[in-house]
């Protein structure tokens, strides 16, 4: 089970409290993950990744075990640590003011 | 007894603010933030199901989001899949006049169908038209606009390359009438499909040539449902009027302080009865000598009044956008706006007195009125 955090304004969107806890079917990588969270909360369509190129919206950062891996392949593996569960994925907005 | 409901978009979220017909300016009750943290740039309902409401919820970081309310903004519910620009998007001058790419941020104003509660009409930045016949699910671009041929042309004011006006005739449903910073005012004549701009009698000094056919910084248009071919504009200067459905313009700035301004609207009973908030200049984005003042004209223009009680008259520097002011359909008419301070004031009297509802909120975007029996 992966676990992952949403920043707060995607979870008061998806109307969520807390991480949410994904099971992520073959390898684990940017674009499985993120596939399944889109699958599993529909609203988040288009607010993380552009719903159009499914690129990564500009503002938008992914760390996971303290390393911004926001600029890796989408397609390769998630550190194993996050694949296990030990370490959530964290996705949250770039530090912009506002 | 009547109710009035106000729609008030913020930087930081929506409210809504009802109160009974007697509009005492204590008595509202203020509902929200809806969608807190999200930049809320218009909400309006459905004038043929004053439940259905549609509100643009939009963040830099996260995107657009279009929200429906089906009893009346008690609950919402996220609609809608996104808006593409159909086939390839071109370019629009950038603001140094350089080929930029057409581009979607936002979603600036939304307006329901007079007619049918599904259909909602949505302008965007970067400038152009939707529609949505499903209560906001899918959304089509009504792509003859930026077909026109002038899209290359077209450059952003200083908030963005925005549609922000549309104007739905109320007897003749091929008639739509919108208006782009910094394009001009649009016109279509079947229900979308082909546009030609109507931008004859407007002169900007900001452009090249200051009577060019598109380039014009318009900031908003009104109209009065029983008089649909008169128009009132207010561009980035002058306050302008049409009386031939756009076809030509004259100026009817008259004895304003100042013909700078973005919202203008028209009373709900009498049509020739006009409001501005004058803006000291495009640099200085707050009213003159620190004075909140509304405009109001009652003959269509020229000869204007100065609307002053109630309102701030000293150290007032707060502005009112292009959306930020709406007028209900009681009587006597009631008028309200919205500030970047965070005030809504009203008037239950057609502006001859003004009271703050509430006077903290985040930056206001917009305001609309709902009147509901």
């Amino acid at each position: 089970m992966i676990r992952v955090v949403l920043p707060a304004p995607l979870r008061t969107l998806a109307r969520l409290e807390g991480e949410i806890r994904l099971e992520v079917p073959g390898p684990t990588t940017q674009a499985a993950l993120l596939d399944a969270l889109e699958a599993s909360h529909p609203v988040l369509r288009g607010r993380i990744r552009d719903h159009v190129t499914r690129e990564r919206r500009a503002f938008v950062r992914y760390f996971a075990c303290g390393q911004d891996v926001s600029h890796e392949s989408r397609d390769a593996p998630l550190p194993q640590e996050v694949a296990s569960g030990a370490e959530p994925f964290i996705i949250l907005g770039a530090m912009s003011g506002g | 007894m009547s109710q009035v409901r106000i729609l008030v978009g913020t930087r930081k979220g929506a409210f809504v603010l009802s109160a009974d017909a007697k509009r005492d300016p204590e008595r509202f009750a203020v509902s929200g933030p809806h969608f807190a943290g999200w930049e809320v740039f218009h909400a309006k309902g459905s004038p043929a199901d004053p439940n259905r409401i549609y509100a643009s919820q939009s963040s830099s970081w996260f995107g657009q989001v279009i929200q429906r309310s089906d009893d009346g903004g008690e609950s919402w519910q996220p609609v809608g899949e996104g808006f593409a620009y159909e086939g390839v998007p071109g370019t629009h001058q950038w603001y140094d006049g350089t080929p930029h790419p057409w581009e979607f941020a936002r979603v600036w104003h939304l307006e329901p169908s007079l007619h049918d509660p599904d259909t909602v009409y949505a302008g965007v930045e970067d400038a152009a038209l939707f529609r949505s016949s499903d209560g906001g699910k899918s959304w089509q671009e009504l792509s003859g606009l930026r077909g026109h041929g002038s899209g290359p042309n077209w450059q952003p004011g200083a908030g963005g390359m925005c549609l922000h006006t549309i104007l739905l005739h109320p007897t003749d449903r091929a008639r739509i009438v919108i208006a782009i910073s910094s394009a001009g005012a649009f016109r279509s004549d079947d229900a979308g499909k082909t546009w030609r701009p109507i931008n004859r009698g407007l002169r900007s000094e900001q452009i090249p040539n200051p009577t060019a056919e598109v380039g014009h910084c318009v900031h908003r248009i009104a109209l009065h449902p029983s008089r649909p071919d008169v128009l009132f504009m207010q561009k980035h200067w002058d306050v302008m009027r049409s009386d031939d459905g756009g076809e030509s313009w004259r100026e009817v700035s008259g004895n304003l302080p100042c013909d700078f301004g973005f919202p203008i609207d028209v009373h709900a009973h009498e049509p020739e009865t006009v409001y501005v908030v004058p803006i000291k200049s495009d640099a200085e984005h707050y009213p003159p000598d620190g004075k909140l003042r509304v405009f109001r004209s009652r003959c269509g223009g020229n000869e204007w009044e100065a609307l002053t009680r109630g309102l701030p008259q000293r150290d007032c520097y707060v502005n009112v956008l292009r959306d930020a002011m709406a007028v209900d359909s009681l009587d006597p008419c009631g008028i309200y706006f919205g500030t970047t301070g965070g005030q809504v004031y009203a008037s239950p009297d057609g502006g001859d007195h003004w009271a703050a509802i509430v006077r903290d909120l985040p930056p206001v975007l917009s305001v609309e009125v709902q009147t509901l029996p």
